[in-house]
């Protein structure tokens, strides 16, 4: 689905927790275009400071609107932070290729979905589009006030799991052990990982998911200048040599990057 | 019927013809078709491509770009095709256009792989002209051959002798006299220049204690640069007779206005195609209103008429 350019204005902007913040955008253009994994380009203010647009992974879409999460901790996410409903933003949308969700139809099939911190971001999106079969969900986070979107994921029907660092709730320890564990449960022949959060999380995952023999999508962040695919300043290291996070990503199989 | 109304917003550079004066800069535009869901490609003055090297690049180690004030650093370091696989899976997107194209060029090891990549394009009757990228900041070299006049005189003159095509040569602004080598590309028969490449710059995290991109140095363009380039645009123009595409931080119609009136010919839209895809047609349209509502026939009125 194309790309386009709109402006877009800002129905809600709210601090809902810490430093975490949601924000509804109004466009039809991008709702109705948005797959889960993909995100829109966000210029903040129409000066120069800061001079580049921020990426945002789309949260959830629903006819004209468009849901954001994003912790305000740079010059970018503050700027953002500080802009009130009733104004516009110029966002480029919907960008990137979006989890492939064709062979998740299975009966048999259990889909894993893991989160590391704000990684839950495109990962409630998912989960309303895998909802009908009823995806596993693991979120994992520094300590309990990190972890979100508990309810967003359960209201959807995922069955959730928890893992803190200092175990101030769910499972003590990183959630890519609480991953681990899991499998070693279930009958995970026919599963899918789907998996967003810190670069060190992922890379464990794609390890996990080779031992298991099992197919992980990876949805990754790199910096970006143009988030068109034009500057390629956010590319990675590919079996097929460098790809650009922002176009032939940010979604990536497990088995194709090299870390 | 009277056309006295219609400003001619077109421009010469050397023999090539470009219906009007807004191009856009080597490396923030990729091939144009990235841009084609944004702006009307086929409007643009000319289109000059991200660099090429005679054999495929894959560049530098991440992360390749930070933002710094009112501007930002790169370190892509010239990833690429490689001649090849530009002629077999890019320029044909690009001919369709009908518009200039301009295949800036590099050299990895040896300046020699400029002669040979000046001998293909040579051939090519779907470019319009070669853009010599003597000035990248990003190749890890102690000094770039925009930094020697002499080097430049020599290797101008080298690929000049085998090309008719229109030949630019983009200038590094990481030198103490710049005009001393725009001079020495014109001498060796360069038709044009192009200037300011970036400026060699670099960000830390202080947290970490190091450098914020991977290959720890890259090149400073947008807003933050463009007083130097102006400047650097003015100090040539009143030094040399061939025309100067100027560039360096151009935002809109303004900051373009900037550089004719400093001495430039010509101008290309760099870092602004990353914010706003569709800047240069805006950009283009601000200049037409500009002369309309000045009364400026041809855009030769205004380059260099700095008052001082």
């Amino acid at each position: 689905m194309e790309a386009a350019r709109v402006i877009a204005r800002i129905n809600s902007n709210n601090n809902f927790s810490g430093n975490y913040w949601h924000l509804e955008l109004e466009s039809a253009a991008i709702a109705r275009r948005a797959m889960a994994g993909q995100f829109i380009n966000i210029k903040v203010n129409d000066n120069s400071i800061p001079l580049l647009r921020r990426p945002l992974s789309i949260h959830s879409v629903s006819s004209s609107k468009i849901r954001l999460i994003y912790e305000a901790i740079g010059q970018g996410t503050q700027g953002l932070a500080k802009r009130k409903p009733g104004e516009f933003l110029d966002v480029i949308g919907p960008l990137g290729n979006g989890f492939n969700l064709s062979k998740t139809s299975s009966k048999n099939s259990l889909n894993i979905l893991v989160a590391g911190g704000m990684g839950v971001a495109p990962l409630v999106f998912l989960a309303e589009r895998l909802k009908l079969s009823q995806p596993l969900v693991l979120i994992g986070a520094k300590s309990k006030n990190c972890l979100l979107c508990i309810k967003e994921f359960k209201s959807l029907g995922s069955r959730v799991e928890l893992a803190t660092d200092d175990g101030s709730l769910g499972f003590k320890g990183k959630v890519t052990d609480l991953l681990k564990k899991t499998l070693s449960t279930i009958d995970h022949r026919l599963s899918t990982i789907y998996a967003c959060g810190p670069k060190a999380m992922l890379k464990a995952i794609s390890l996990i998911a080779a031992e298991n023999k099992i197919r992980a999508q990876l949805s990754l962040e790199e910096h970006m200048a143009c988030g068109i695919g034009a500057c390629l300043g956010c590319t990675v290291q590919t079996k097929l040599g460098f790809k650009r996070v922002c176009h032939d990503g940010p979604i990536f199989l497990s088995e194709e990057l090299i870390w | 019927m009277v056309k006295r109304c219609q400003p001619d917003s077109s421009v010469k550079i050397g023999r090539l013809h470009l219906n009007n004066p807004v191009m856009v800069a080597s490396g923030t535009f990729g091939y144009a078709e990235e841009f084609k869901n944004f702006t009307d490609l086929e409007k643009l003055g000319a289109i000059v491509t991200k660099t090429i090297t005679v054999k495929p690049r894959a560049g530098n180690p991440a992360p390749r770009t930070c933002e710094t004030p009112a501007g930002m650093l790169n370190s892509i370091g010239l990833e690429n095709p490689g001649i090849a696989n530009f002629i077999k899976d890019k320029i044909n997107f690009l001919k369709k256009l009908g518009v200039p194209i301009i295949v800036s060029i590099a050299s990895e090891n040896s300046p020699d792989e400029f002669l040979e990549l000046a001998e293909i394009l040579d051939d090519l009757k779907e470019v319009s002209a070669i853009e010599l990228n003597i000035s990248c900041p990003n190749l890890h070299k102690d000094k770039l051959i925009s930094q020697d006049a002499q080097s430049t005189f020599g290797l101008v003159k080298e690929v000049r002798r085998l090309t008719r095509k229109c030949l630019i040569t983009k200038l590094s602004p990481n030198v103490t006299s710049i005009s001393e080598i725009a001079k020495a590309s014109e001498e060796a028969g360069s038709d044009a220049v192009s200037l300011i490449n970036t400026l060699g710059g670099m960000s830390i995290d202080v947290n970490k204690r190091a450098p914020k991109l991977g290959s720890w140095v890259g090149g400073l363009s947008g807003p933050a640069i463009r007083p130097i380039a102006v400047r650097m645009v003015w100090e040539v123009y009143n030094k040399i007779k061939i025309p100067i595409i100027g560039m360096g931080g151009i935002m809109d119609t303004q900051s373009a206005l900037e550089f004719f009136i400093a001495g430039s010919t010509a101008i290309s839209v760099g870092t602004a195609n990353f914010i706003n895809p569709g800047i240069s047609s805006e950009i283009i349209e601000g200049l037409k209103k500009y002369m309309a509502d000045n009364k400026i026939r041809s855009l030769r009125e205004i380059t260099g008429i700095l008052k001082i």
